[in-house]
């Protein structure tokens, strides 16, 4: 690894400062991906702003009909966490099928989202959910979030502080993982909120995580395992690689919406 | 660099890093415990597992300089004057061959362990498997590796 200078906030404040102080900066949330990216020199920042100490950026709580996780709540405490089980367990069935135990330890929300990976599991969850992302300027929409591979609407140097989720009517989420990077090579977030049905595939999409019209509107009409079996599902715009044609991935996503559908 | 303090075995220990040294170079290189084993350096096989703060985490994956101040414990510091319960597990039911993955199986099944007893959830093989996703073995099989921390699980 090339060498970077570290740093520790303790405030959002400080943090911006020591952002905005070097040539590229990089924020750490829980390093999961970061770290093994400068381990392969494909990437270099010369400064990094680990922003775990920064008060009020970890934990959950709820009020008023939505979760609020902050940024740095590692993947393993939103799968055990008791509130989100009760309110959201499809949440914790997500985050707990995240990498493995010791990643889990780690990895955190905030760092997954705003590092946006086409095959990344969270993005499906919040996107079909009709998320809140909360930042130290502003709070983006989910449906507004997303850009793309690896590409938000985050400015350079802006950190999300939190996610605001409104807690579904039901919802599940069914990922066929790929085994050795434990990924998703397809996964569906299913939830039915109170501003209808929405469908979220990750692992799929050339363009990273998007919203299935179809499986939408069949499930709209009639939430069941064999409407979303009836729904044709398009390779056009899916990814192909060794690991999958976008033929297979169309028919996963059947499968995927299918078994959530079943589960909730 | 940095210079970090933390406790890794109970121990206090000080020392000057550069900001990008990794948990396992500082605890292999730096104090010299080299229990600690580097499979694969790219998060996957799960050799290099060390406990910080009580929690599992890949000391590949995981920066010195972010933890000052915090408490590390490795294969070496499981061991309190006699084996621990996992270690012995292992050794009665031939958990091992070459031996090279074990530090990681051993760090990973205390801490599942712990995790299950703290939940209240019993640790059933199924489970045990699921939990040991992030350990690689390329000698065993993995059939000896549970009967193992199932057989601790009972004891500790
Ligand atoms: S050496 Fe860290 S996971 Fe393999
Ligand atoms: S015993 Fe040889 S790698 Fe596990």
């Amino acid at each position: 690894m090339y060498s970077t200078t570290y740093h520790k906030p303790a405030s959002i404040e400080d943090a911006i400062a020591a952002l905005n102080g070097g040539e590229d900066t990089k924020i750490l949330a829980g390093g999961q991906t970061l770290i093994a990216t400068m381990k392969q020199h494909l990437a270099a920042p010369s400064d990094l702003v680990d922003i775990r100490a920064i008060g009020g950026m970890s934990g959950i709580s709820a009020a008023g009909g939505a979760l609020t996780i902050g940024a740095a709540t590692t993947h393993a405490e939103v799968a055990s966490s008791a509130e989100v089980k009760s309110l959201c367990s499809a949440l914790c069935d997500l985050a707990g099928g995240i990498g493995d135990p010791a990643v889990r330890h780690q990895g955190t929300i905030g760092g997954s989202l705003a590092n946006n990976d086409p095959a990344a599991d969270y993005p499906a969850a919040i996107l079909a959910l009709g998320a809140t992302i909360k930042t130290n300027t502003r709070e983006i929409a989910a449906l507004d979030f997303f850009d793309g591979l690896f590409t938000t609407a985050l400015e350079e140097n802006e950190i999300i502080v939190s996610i605001s989720i409104p807690v579904p009517q039901k919802a599940a989420y069914a990922k066929f993982p790929q085994p050795a990077s434990r990924f998703a090579l397809v996964g569906v977030f299913v939830a039915q909120t109170d501003d209808g049905v929405r469908v979220a595939v990750t692992g799929a999409g050339e363009d990273g995580v998007y919203r299935h019209q179809g499986l939408e509107e069949a499930l709209g009409s009639n939430w069941s395992a064999s409407a979303a079996a009836g729904v044709p599902i398009s390779p056009d715009g899916l990814m192909s690689d060794l690991h999958g044609t976008a033929a297979y991935r169309a028919n996963l996503i059947g499968v995927m919406a299918k078994r959530a559908v079943a589960a909730t | 660099m940095t210079s970090i303090k933390m406790t890794v075995n109970g121990k206090s220990v000080e020392k000057e890093v550069a900001d990008q040294t990794l948990l396992s170079e500082f605890l292999r290189e730096n104090l010299r415990l080299t229990g600690t084993h580097v499979g694969c350096d790219t998060s996957q096989c799960g050799a290099c597992t060390v406990h910080v703060n009580g929690k599992s985490v890949k000391s590949c994956t995981t920066l010195a300089v972010s933890l000052d101040g915090a408490e590390v414990t490795t294969i070496e510091g499981v061991a309190n004057g006699e084996l621990h319960p996992m270690q012995v597990a292992f050794n009665d039911n031939h958990g091992l061959q070459c031996g090279f993955c074990t530090p990681g199986m051993i760090m990973s099944g205390i801490d599942m362990v712990n995790r299950y007893k703290a939940s209240g959830q019993e640790l059933t093989s199924d489970a045990i498997r699921h939990e040991l996703e992030g350990n690689i073995c390329r000698c065993t099989g993995y059939h000896n590796i549970v009967k193992s921390i199932q057989d601790a699980a009972a004891k500790m």
